[in-house]
């Protein structure tokens, strides 16, 4: 039987939910997104492939870490309250860990010009990957003409204008909704 | 007593975590321009570094907050910043996420969702360019960026790969 297809279990424990989130955690690199799906969906089967869809838009949809706007709204799913603290708890604990010690033994070793080097060659490249995720999430916005439009404002204010954050979200998504709102079929 | 710049970082990060649209990777301008313009915390290359370091370790992208934290005002510092980067927004999504399961196929939900997603793209987009003018400035760091550009563009590569010649090329000198 299709792993998306199989009856979802009943209640997903606290304790179960902490381990859960804790190997999401550590389970990727810059993103563990698919790491994520792959775990609750196909692994573990906490939720099917649609549910998954739409906790997922649900997260992107509001502000905060996507990752951890997911861990919140399954917890709270099966456990509430408890269960969110727990998933939310699980994701973040270990790489903060990771990440904290990882930063002293660099500012330890920083003064090697081979550990600076590598930083520098890792920055290049993953801030070129954040372009790539940038524009493979545009693909789909192609057909719409003032989707277009309206991404462009948005890149332009900010990255080459500075316009600070709040000022260019108060001032564009309300347009945008509109437009959107207006549009609909 | 808490010392005022553990203050000052969780106001500045409690902030950010409701104008997160687009998570972690979409506000990485405004804490580009809030570290390193307005409050001077640190340099451009200081943050192109934390910014290298939270892609080498595993776990989501929002660790780049923690790594600002640490750089402002040590292990205390980190954790504050993630928890006021992550608390707001949570709290938020455990309230909305009952509302949202009962209006699925409401209109005004779908115009919504429909009116935010290119401008997220747009900040999105944004950081890539803010990352890559921040790490970049010399030809074989753009050559790094271009050809990572390229190849994620047009193939299948695992990230972790490009990443990791990436980081062999820099530290024999080519970056």
């Amino acid at each position: 039987m299709d792993a998306s297809t199989a009856a979802p279990p009943a209640t997903v424990s606290t304790s179960e939910l902490f381990v859960g989130f804790l190997k999401i955690g550590l389970s990727g690199f810059g993103g563990v997104m698919p790491f994520a799906r792959r775990m609750i969906v196909e692994q573990r089967r906490w939720l099917s492939e649609l549910e998954f869809l739409d906790v997922l838009s649900l997260s992107q949809f509001l502000p905060g870490p996507n990752i951890v706007n997911v861990s919140v709204i399954i917890g709270r799913r099966f456990q509430g309250v408890a269960g969110a603290a727990a998933a939310f708890a699980g994701l973040l604990l270990m790489p903060l860990v990771v990440v904290l010690a990882l930063a002293s033994v660099y500012a330890q070793f920083a003064q090697f010009e081979a550990v600076r080097g590598a930083c520098s060659g890792v920055s290049a490249s993953a801030s070129a990957l954040i372009a790539a995720t940038a524009l493979k999430l545009a693909r789909p916005l192609k057909t719409s003409a003032w989707q277009v439009v309206i991404c462009s404002i948005a890149f332009v204010a900010i990255a080459l204008l500075r316009v600070p954050l709040l000022w260019m979200l108060a001032a564009l998504c309300p347009v945008s909704i509109g437009i959107a709102w207006w549009k609909r079929a | 007593m808490i010392p005022p710049i553990l203050i000052e970082l969780a106001a500045q990060f409690l902030v950010l975590s409701l104008l997160s649209i687009g998570g972690a990777n979409a506000v990485i301008p405004e804490i580009h321009l809030r570290a390193v313009e307005t409050e001077h915390w640190m340099t451009d290359a200081d943050f192109a570094q934390l910014f290298a370091l939270s892609q080498a370790a595993p776990g989501p992208n929002v660790l780049i907050v923690s790594l600002i934290g640490w750089k402002v005002a040590g292990v205390l510092g980190g954790i504050v910043a993630m928890l006021a980067m992550s608390g707001p927004s949570s709290l938020l999504t455990y309230g909305v996420a009952h509302a949202w399961e009962r209006w699925r196929d409401a209109p005004w939900r779908i115009a919504i969702q429909r009116g935010l997603a290119p401008v997220t793209v747009g900040l999105i987009l944004a950081s890539g360019y803010i990352l890559t003018r921040t790490a970049d400035h010399t030809w074989s760091a753009y050559a790094i960026s271009g050809a990572t550009l390229l190849l994620s563009l047009s193939t299948r590569l695992h990230p972790l790969l490009m990443l990791g010649v990436a980081a062999a090329a820099g530290a024999f000198g080519f970056a």
